[in-house]
């Protein structure tokens, strides 16, 4: 009997992602992609008359924004940063010897101010300090950007580049609380209607080196992030699709965000990985979204 | 070695954390260390004590007072002496 071929060769196979060589870094059919369309939407919808801003930002952030976010404090190896070519008309023809030998070309490729956004969210917190103190109501956003992180794998629902739509919450730490509290619930009525299985758990980021450990004991002891976890290539390490999650004070200090009152700003995020969704709807539903149980198509269609 | 790990505390556990002002038993966490300098501590004692901090041991617990750092220390075989 032939072994079933991994989800990744099925989904390729189906059309539905398209092989670029690069692992976590696929093309996408129309048929995913409208997928992606509505799941985003329904994301929105469980906002439901939450007022929020919507911000767009590129992939790509402000070098500075990053370094002086903390990020390489905590996932060193996880950041993409951009370089380009910053030689003369002679180091250009050395380039280009070396690229024709198969040798390292990179000699002259030199930092650029623009490093690939980790988290949607990451651009937006020096942009709410730079206009003042909150209102009294805090701020609430809503941002979608791709987003990398440098962690190589064939797991289709591990990539380098995918879709991370968030709502973000700044206030006092009962505003931001009470927001995370309301979207943990949100989030599992929407999984719900999506006819997935789930679970919802405690969960750390994946902090950097020994001094991760800590860090990541810390995150559960003070149950800062949770996880709603979706079973796509296994039951034992399902697949974390949404998280939510309470920076405390973190980003407040770091940006000099105050309360009306004049206090430090705590912020939340709640976030939904796209790709990871839709993924999970093709493992579990099938690969034709067009025969999905009707409840499902539903939900998200109308 | 009490005296060593304030000093250390002073060192590393962030501005926010008035050291001269905290009693042996005094939470660090909550007189204003972060997470971030948590870390910085945990390195500065592993370098000055010549040590390093089992997994089991890297939890908010172990750092959260100079009496638990005494007692990990302790337990890690760091004598008084040192």
């Amino acid at each position: 009997m032939s072994e079933t071929p991994s989800l990744l060769r099925r989904l390729i196979d189906a059309g539905l992602f398209i092989d670029t060589g690069a692992p976590g870094l696929y093309g996408r059919s129309g048929a995913f992609e409208e997928v992606i369309d509505r799941i985003d939407a329904a994301f929105v919808r469980a906002a439901g008359d939450d007022v929020t801003e919507v911000v767009r930002f590129p992939p790509g952030m402000n070098r500075r924004v990053f370094e002086t976010s903390g990020y390489l404090k905590s996932f060193p190896q996880l950041a993409g940063t951009v370089h380009a070519f910053c030689g003369a008309h002679s180091d250009h023809m050395d380039l280009l010897e070396h690229l024709a030998a198969g040798e390292d070309w990179m000699g002259k490729q030199e930092p650029t101010e623009v490093v690939l956004t980790p988290a949607a969210c990451y651009p937006l917190y020096p942009v709410v300090a730079a206009r003042g103190p909150l209102a009294e109501t805090g701020g609430l956003f809503d941002l979608q950007s791709y987003c990398f992180r440098h962690e190589p794998s064939d797991d289709p629902a591990r990539m380098q580049m995918f879709r991370m739509h968030e709502m973000v919450r700044l206030g006092d730490q009962d505003q931001v609380l009470a927001f995370r509290a309301q979207w943990l619930e949100r989030g599992q009525a929407l999984v719900t209607s999506l006819e997935l299985p789930f679970s919802l758990d405690l969960a750390n980021d994946p902090f950097f080196g020994r001094g991760g450990k800590l860090m990541a004991a810390g995150q559960r002891a003070q149950q800062l992030k949770f996880e709603l976890l979706v079973p796509i290539h296994s039951e034992e390490h399902p697949t974390a699709c949404f998280s939510f999650n309470y920076h405390q004070d973190h980003f407040g200090l770091t940006w000099d965000i105050k309360t009306a009152a004049g206090e430090v700003a705590h912020t939340a995020c709640v976030g939904i990985g796209l790709e990871r969704v839709a993924i999970a709807l093709f493992n579990q539903h099938g690969l034709s979204s067009s025969a999905w149980p009707v409840g499902v198509r539903k939900a998200l269609w109308g | 070695m009490i005296g060593r790990i304030r000093s250390l505390v002073a060192e590393f556990a962030g501005e926010n954390v008035d050291v001269a002002k905290l009693g042996d038993d005094g939470d660090l966490y909550r007189a204003g260390m972060t997470s971030h300098a948590s870390v910085q501590l945990m390195l500065g004692l592993e370098e000055a004590f010549d040590i390093e901090f089992p997994e089991a041991l890297l939890t908010p617990d172990t750092f959260s007072s100079i009496a638990a750092i005494a007692r990990a220390l302790d337990g890690l075989g760091v004598g008084v002496a040192s």
